[in-house]
Parts: C-alpha cells; sequence; structure tokens
C-alpha cells in the first residue's frame, strides 16, 4: 500500500513498506493482510484523550463473541419444543461436563451485554458522540440496541420456565392492543392459540440464527460508518481539523498499538467482574436469572408478579403507568423511538458536556435517574406509591426528550479548545 | 469519443429505458411480494394447532350451582360458573363503580353483550385470562370478601396487578386492566350441554 508521506512511516509501528518474506509475503500477495492491518489498525487514528468510557464499544465486541461462542455450545445440546426445552436445560446445568458453565456465561453474558450497551449508549450522551456526522453512527447503533433487544427476549422464552412462559405471553399480547391487525398479528407471532411449541421452535430459530446474522451486519455497518466519521472524543473535538506535517491528526495516535493495549486493560477488568458473577451469583439475586423460571411454563399458573429481566423494565415500567392499555404501549414505543431522534433534538453547538452549561448536566442527571428508577420500578408490584412514583418518572422522562430542542439551545456553554485536554502520564 | 462508445448518446431511446427499467422493478417487486406469501403463511396455526383448537365440550350437570369450573379451550383456561340467583342479584347495583359496566368496549359475541354478560343468567362463560397482562384472576366469590372489603358484590381478583372484576366479569374501578373479561363464542346443544368455541355462526 502506497504511504503519501514517508515520514509517517516512522510513526507507524508497523511499517507497511518494510520487505516480508516466506509464508507472510505469499499470504499477502494473494489476501490484502497488511493493507487491512495498515487501514484499520496501524494507519487508524484515534484521539490520543480517550478515557475509561471509550472501553465499552470494545468489550461489547468481545461479549458478542462470547455469547456467539457459548451459544453455539448450548445448541448442541438444547432441544426446542414445548416437551423438551425445559428438560433440555436442565439436561445442560445437571449432566454435560461444565454445560453450567457454559450456560451461566450465556446468561451472565446476556445482562452483560445490555450493562456495556447502556455504558456506551451512556458515553454517546455523555460526550455527543451522536451529533453530525456521527448521526448515521448513532442510528447504525440504535438498531443493534433494538435487535439486542429481540435477541434477549426471544432467548428468554428458550429455557420455557413459567416466567419465559408467561413473559412471552405479556409481550407477544403487547402486539395484540393494534387496533385492527392486533389479535390476528399475535395469532401469527405464536403460530398457535396460545404460546405452544410452535412459538418455541421459531424463537429458537430466530434466536440461533436470523438475529445473530442481523446483529453480525449491523455491528459491521456500526464499525464502517465509525471508520468514516472517526471516534469522538471526551472534549468534542474535531481531531481531523488539526493535522500534522506527516498528514496524521496533531492528535491522534494510531489505534493499535495505543488502544488495542489499553482496551486490553479493559477487558481484564471486565473479566474479572464478570468471573465473579458467573461463579458466584449466576442468578444475580434473581436478576440475571429469574426464580420463577425454575418451574416448568405452566399455561393455567401465572407466577406471583410478572416482570421481565432488569434490562427492559424501564420501558415495561412506561407501559404500566399509563392507565390505558393502548397508551402504555404507544408511550414505550415512544420512549425507544425517541433515541433515534437524539441527534436532531439536541441543538446544542458544543458537543462534550464537558464545555455545555449546568441546565443540559441537569437535564442528563435528571435522565439517568428517571431511567433507573423506572429501572427499580418495572421490576416492583404495580401498586400504591410505586405506581404514582412510576408516573413521576415517566414525565421525567420524556419531558427530557421534549424539551431538549429549547434547552440545548439556550443552554449557557463554555469556550471550547483548539487541541484536546490531555494531560501525559 | 462517440466512435469508442458501444452506443452514441443521440441512439438512446431515453422513454423506452425508463419503461423497461419500471416494467423490470415492477415485475420483480410483484415476485417479491408473492415469493414472501410462502413464508409468511408458514408462521399461521399449523394444520394440527388447528385440529387441536376444535370446541370444548363441558357437561354441565356436573356444575353445581355457586361452583367454578375451568376448561381449557385452545389452550387458554375458560372459567364457567353456575351463578346462583343471589349472585346475578348482585350483578346491579354497583354500575358507577365499573369502567364499562355496557361492556362497550370488550370482546365478546353480540349475544352477551348485556347486564350478565351471558347467553343464560345463570351460566357465566368467561376466558380466565386478565386483560391487563395476562395473569389468571383467583375467584373472590363471597360479598364481602374480607380481603376485598365490605362494599365487594363477590368476584375475580387478579393476584398479579390486583385488578378487580365483578360475577359478570366486568373491571371496576381503579384497576389497571381497563377493558372487561374476555368471552368466547359458546352454544348450549342442550340444556345440559355446553360447548365452547363454536356457535350459530359457526367456528371462533
Amino acid at each position: 500500500m502506497a504511504v503519501p508521506n514517508q515520514s509517517a512511516a516512522s510513526a507507524t509501528p508497523v511499517s507497511s513498506g518494510a520487505p516480508k518474506k516466506g509464508f507472510y509475503a505469499w499470504l499477502d500477495k494473494r489476501l490484502p493482510v497488511s493493507e487491512f492491518i495498515e487501514s484499520q489498525l496501524t494507519g487508524y487514528f484515534a484521539p490520543k484523550n480517550f478515557n475509561f468510557w471509550y472501553f465499552f464499544g470494545f468489550i461489547a465486541l468481545v461479549v458478542l463473541v462470547l455469547q456467539l461462542v457459548t451459544g453455539i455450545f448450548l445448541t448442541m445440546f438444547y432441544k426446542p419444543g414445548e416437551a423438551t426445552s425445559f428438560d433440555s436445560v436442565q439436561f445442560i446445568m445437571r449432566e454435560i461436563d461444565f454445560g453450567w458453565l457454559i450456560r451461566y456465561m450465556h446468561s451472565t453474558g446476556a445482562s452483560a451485554f445490555f450493562v456495556v450497551v447502556y455504558l456506551h449508549m451512556f458515553r454517546a450522551f455523555l460526550y455527543g458522540s451522536y451529533k453530525a456526522p456521527r448521526e448515521l453512527l448513532w442510528l447504525v447503533g440504535m438498531l443493534v440496541y433494538l435487535a439486542l433487544m429481540a435477541e434477549a427476549f426471544m432467548g428468554y422464552v428458550l429455557p420455557w420456565g413459567n416466567m419465559s412462559f408467561w413473559g412471552a405471553q405479556v409481550i407477544v399480547n403487547i402486539f395484540g392492543t393494534i387496533p385492527v391487525i392486533g389479535p390476528g398479528l399475535v395469532e401469527w407471532i405464536r403460530g398457535d392459540y396460545a404460546i405452544a411449541d410452535a412459538t418455541v421452535n421459531r424463537f429458537f430459530a430466530l434466536h440461533v440464527v436470523a438475529i445473530p446474522l442481523i446483529l453480525l451486519a449491523l455491528v459491521g455497518l456500526h464499525l464502517i460508518a465509525l471508520r468514516r466519521t472517526g471516534s469522538n472524543n471526551p472534549d468534542g473535538i474535531e481531531i481531523k481539523a488539526k493535522v500534522g506535517p506527516n498528514g496524521h491528526p496533531l492528535d491522534g495516535i494510531p489505534f493499535h498499538p495505543y488502544y488495542t493495549v489499553k482496551d486490553t486493560v479493559g477487558i481484564c477488568a471486565f473479566l474479572v467482574i464478570f468471573a465473579i458473577i458467573v461463579f458466584y451469583a449466576p442468578t444475580f439475586g434473581g436478576l440475571f436469572l429469574e426464580s420463577a423460571n425454575f418451574e416448568p411454563a405452566n399455561p393455567v399458573s401465572t407466577p406471583p408478579d410478572i416482570t421481565p429481566v432488569w434490562y427492559f423494565t424501564p420501558f415495561y415500567a412506561i407501559l404500566r403507568a399509563m392507565p390505558d392499555q393502548r397508551l402504555g404501549t404507544l408511550a414505550m414505543l415512544l420512549a425507544i423511538v425517541a433515541f433515534f431522534f437524539l441527534p436532531w433534538l439536541d441543538r446544542s453547538p458544543v458537543r462534550s458536556i464537558r464545555y455545555k452549561g449546568w441546565i443540559s448536566k441537569v437535564a442528563l442527571a435528571v435522565f439517568v435517574v428517571s431511567f433507573v428508577g423506572l429501572g427499580f420500578m418495572g421490576m416492583r408490584p404495580p401498586e400504591g406509591l410505586y405506581v404514582v412514583i412510576g408516573r413521576i418518572f415517566t414525565g421525567l422522562y420524556f419531558l427530557f426528550w421534549i424539551l431538549m430542542p429549547f434547552y440545548s439551545r439556550w443552554d449557557s456553554v463554555k469556550p471550547v479548545p483548539e487541541r484536546v485536554v490531555y494531560h501525559a502520564h | 469519443m462517440a466512435d469508442s462508445m458501444v452506443v452514441a448518446n443521440d441512439e438512446v431511446d431515453l422513454s423506452r429505458r425508463k419503461f423497461l427499467t419500471s416494467a423490470t422493478i415492477g415485475v420483480g417487486a410483484v415476485g417479491a411480494v408473492l415469493a414472501a406469501i410462502p413464508f409468511v403463511a408458514s408462521w399461521e396455526p399449523s394444520e394440527r394447532a388447528r385440529a387441536l383448537g376444535v370446541p370444548t365440550d363441558l357437561d354441565l350437570s356436573k356444575v353445581d350451582p355457586g361452583q367454578m369450573v375451568i376448561v381449557l379451550w385452545r389452550k387458554q383456561p375458560i372459567y364457567v360458573v353456575r351463578r346462583t340467583p343471589e349472585m346475578v342479584s348482585s350483578l346491579t347495583g354497583h354500575d358507577d363503580r365499573l369502567k364499562d359496566p355496557e361492556s362497550k368496549s370488550s370482546e365478546q359475541p353480540a349475544y352477551c353483550k348485556n347486564t350478565q354478560r351471558s347467553r343464560k343468567a345463570d351460566i357465566l362463560v368467561l376466558i380466565g385470562i386478565c386483560t391487563h397482562l395476562g395473569c389468571l384472576p383467583k375467584q373472590h366469590f363471597a360479598a364481602g370478601d374480607p380481603e376485598l372489603g365490605p362494599t365487594w358484590p363477590g368476584g375475580y381478583l387478579c393476584p398479579c396487578h390486583g385488578s378487580r372484576f365483578d360475577l359478570a366479569g366486568r373491571v371496576f374501578d381503579g384497576s389497571p386492566a381497563s377493558v372487561n373479561l374476555r368471552i368466547p363464542p359458546y352454544s348450549f346443544p342442550n340444556p345440559n350441554r355446553l360447548v365452547v368455541g363454536v356457535d350459530e355462526k359457526g367456528e371462533a
């Protein structure tokens, strides 16, 4: 690959100009290996002031791989079907060597995925990573999030425990609130007059083949879009605007080795926490695996309280906060759709929270508190005070979005520096 | 320049090209829709599921007054109650505490759109799935049930989210459910036989 400026080679640790010998040379002639490494890693410049918030994208990628690998192995032992699903999961847990470990890695991985993705999204909120020219990057990321929700929901149905069954019943019935086509649509989704054998089989196909393919394609698009615009950074400054004599951004450093090494540290920390949960608290007090799911699906007995897994509870709380079912469904839909409009709702002239005024900071804090608060309310029975608190948080949640075009424009801003704020260590 | 082109610009019949392009896209789109039909249709309930969804029979002579029996129809619990005259009379007098006393927005056959929500005053047939989020409401038939207070006329309480229904499955104010319990189509081939899932209009 041609390097336009030879002085760049000294800043680039792996030089593509170096003579190659043996197998690598043979391979490189037939497959653009060094070209790929150069364009995507050693010659891809990322801002030098990334902080720990920038770990989560990479960790999400690792969790995706973890889910694919553990998922493939679970597929070898799991048997979808009304009569076989529950027993085959018990079989994996008790009779397959290390089956329990593979399954707990997969179930903990699902929750870990959402933890990491929520933190990754919060990073975008903090530093305005969704603002022009990264709107499409944000939109593709939101599609990844939607695909992840579908994947997680269907995966949750597969063990065919009682919460699997009733969770599926509640979620699928949400489609029934759509006027006119609702009831027929619900029957079509289930493939029966109730959540049944047909349902668990099609959810299995979607969970292990269709949605993973979609997820991989979307994650690929997300990375391609990221390569086009380059990463944002905690200062929200466009590093491409200040280029050195060698043609590289003055505030940029090659992704490899600098960020590959840094991300390795993040992965180590993540895996330590992940392993502790897998080995010592795989159910995480009923948050990752709910106790009602330890008994088989029973169409004539509901669990004492139907609650989805924690990562859906903020939206579930919004669904239940509304006095009317259709209104609830609509509100829940809007609560998710709002994220797609974020790049255009934020009218602030600056990207990063560091240079925004107090109103934006308070608004973001209110949003985080209401989202987490809704998450807690979604796990409680919808009675008395919980309903009132749920409604207050729902109100605050929507106010954050509705008022954003106004407060983001009126809010005072601090001057943004020319170069990123960075202290060498 | 024109010599090196396969077709010179002035020889191109643009309207013909446009027609061919749109015709190809049109036929392709129709083909895509037709090709999607079998895949979409495969998700409909199978013949087996439909065969298992046939009407359900119940011998009413086995149901004593005041008693409730649960039968399964299409894997849904169907509550069948033989209401006593006192239970039927309990249905009047609390309309102001109901969300929809006349069953305007609920799902039921036309012949059940009355105060008793039934074909016969004494026999109540309901789909035992809470219209809120799908739990199974529990029977609290005794009037003034201590759990539900002295004004309770008898009915159902959903254990999940506390929706309350009267003895015709009509939802009380203050319940998270906003719609009365659903009623399936049903008929009586003879006075002591109930068939759920079929009526004069045929099978549901």
